[in-house]
């Protein structure tokens, strides 16, 4: 562990370590915003944002926090940090913010920022940790992206809010598929591309 | 009076049913795939979250009215040094989630303390729980959908029971649903949470026939 390198840190939680489809962290706020592309990249912006940051402010201060009360410490700093991502999406970004809701807040508990800040920043350098933060970040983005790509296009026709495939009812010919708009396609989509990657990668394969 | 029962009865059933904390907006989901693989322990996380809900959502709607919400503060004029109408513009929404985070992680504490000194057996049962439930996105999602409607106190107390059965009832389903998947022959690459996710998808669907009841 002690020998990783950026790029190291950068590329492995894109599909060898992924937080959302290995380590189970990080799906409870993001799900509901994939049925568009853009919430979710904004989402995914506003994830990279707050563990990148989180985690570079973690670890300068990691040998001043006293371990009994860490999470409390990491807790306040990552809350602020969702404050300010809030802030500034209410001020440049209103309609998606409306559309984001409570889920913006619910970064704070997003348990990748809480997860990456206990795990890799309380142990290394600031640096090394701020290019964790955006590795991961990136590895939960491109779950959501890859889901959201599917959600939008076979449930409203639509990529980013350009016509792809004309709907039956504005006088195209595509029907569009009304499951993908709701909540479970998420929990399909997801769970076949774990599939994906661990038909592809048999070493991620859980004994159960 | 009737009318008063019947919207706890409705924000109770919605909760509950229709708008499933655990199935329709997804929250809780980490602790909600990680520790659902037996039904006993199941059981103890859900109920551990059914009481921390039950507070924690009416403690943050009391503090939202009385010292977030905008003009919220005016009570507070008549005990400090300033001109009437001085508080009557202060929106402290913002500090929403710092407080809300804050109140969640201090009422973990203390029912952790509370349980342990008055009643151990339950407290050697949730106990392994009770942290992991600061960073449960159900309970500060509850808080914040309680700030996003605008829910009274009373209101608060009922929506924070019904969040809390209606996400304890999901995990003990699936669970449950888990436990009779071990005789199961799932493909090798589906196995463990693979599987898991297409199961909660299926939940969530058969929870969706409760949409669109209306109250």
């Amino acid at each position: 562990m002690a020998e990783r390198t950026t790029k190291s840190v950068i590329v492995d939680p894109l599909v060898d370590n992924n937080p959302i489809a290995l380590q189970i962290l990080g799906i409870c706020s993001a799900l509901a915003v994939t049925t568009k592309m853009e919430t979710s990249i904004v989402m995914a912006v506003a994830v990279i944002a707050v563990t990148a940051f989180s985690n570079l402010a973690v670890s300068a201060i990691r040998s001043y926090i006293p371990s009994s009360i860490r999470i409390i410490v990491q807790m306040t700093v990552i809350a602020s940090l969702v404050i300010v991502v809030d802030q500034f999406l209410k001020a440049y970004f209103f309609d998606i913010s409306k559309q984001l809701s409570v889920f913006v807040g619910l970064i704070i508990t997003n348990c990748i920022v809480m997860g990456r800040a206990e795990g890799f920043a309380m142990k290394n350098g600031p640096w090394l940790s701020f290019w964790d933060g955006i590795g991961n970040g990136l590895g939960y983005g491109l779950v959501l992206l890859f889901v959201a790509f599917f959600r939008e296009l076979f449930g409203s026709g639509t990529l980013m809010g350009y016509v792809i495939l004309p709907l039956d009812r504005n006088g195209g010919w595509y029907n569009p598929n009304n499951l993908m708009l709701l909540p479970p396609s998420a929990f399909f989509l997801i769970g076949f591309l774990i599939w994906l990657i661990r038909a592809y990668k048999p070493e991620q394969i859980e004994e159960s | 009076m009737s009318e008063i029962i019947e919207t706890h009865l409705s924000i109770l059933l919605k909760a509950v049913f229709v708008e499933n904390l655990a199935l329709a907006f997804f929250l809780g989901m980490c602790t909600f795939l990680a520790i659902s693989k037996n039904v006993k322990t199941a059981i103890g996380l859900g109920i551990a979250v059914i009481v921390i809900e039950a507070i924690t959502v009416p403690a943050n709607q009391f503090i939202y009215a009385w010292f977030l919400k905008k003009g919220a503060l005016t009570w507070a004029e008549g005990f400090l040094p300033v001109s009437p109408g001085y508080f009557a513009t202060v929106d402290l929404t913002f500090l929403g989630f710092i407080s809300y985070i804050g109140v969640i992680a201090a009422m973990v504490q203390i029912l952790e303390m509370f349980l342990d000194k008055f009643f151990p057996a339950l407290y050697n049962t949730l106990g392994i729980f009770l942290p992991l439930i600061t960073v449960n996105c159900a309970i500060l999602g509850a808080s914040l959908f309680m700030q996003e409607r605008n829910y009274s106190f009373a209101e608060s107390c009922t929506y924070g029971l019904g969040c809390g059965i209606g996400w304890a009832l999901a995990i003990a389903a699936l669970a449950g649903i888990r436990e009779k998947m071990k005789y199961s022959d799932v493909p090798p690459p589906l196995r463990g949470l693979g599987i898991t996710f297409i199961t909660v998808g299926l939940m969530a669907l058969a929870f969706m026939s409760f949409s669109g009841i209306q109250l």
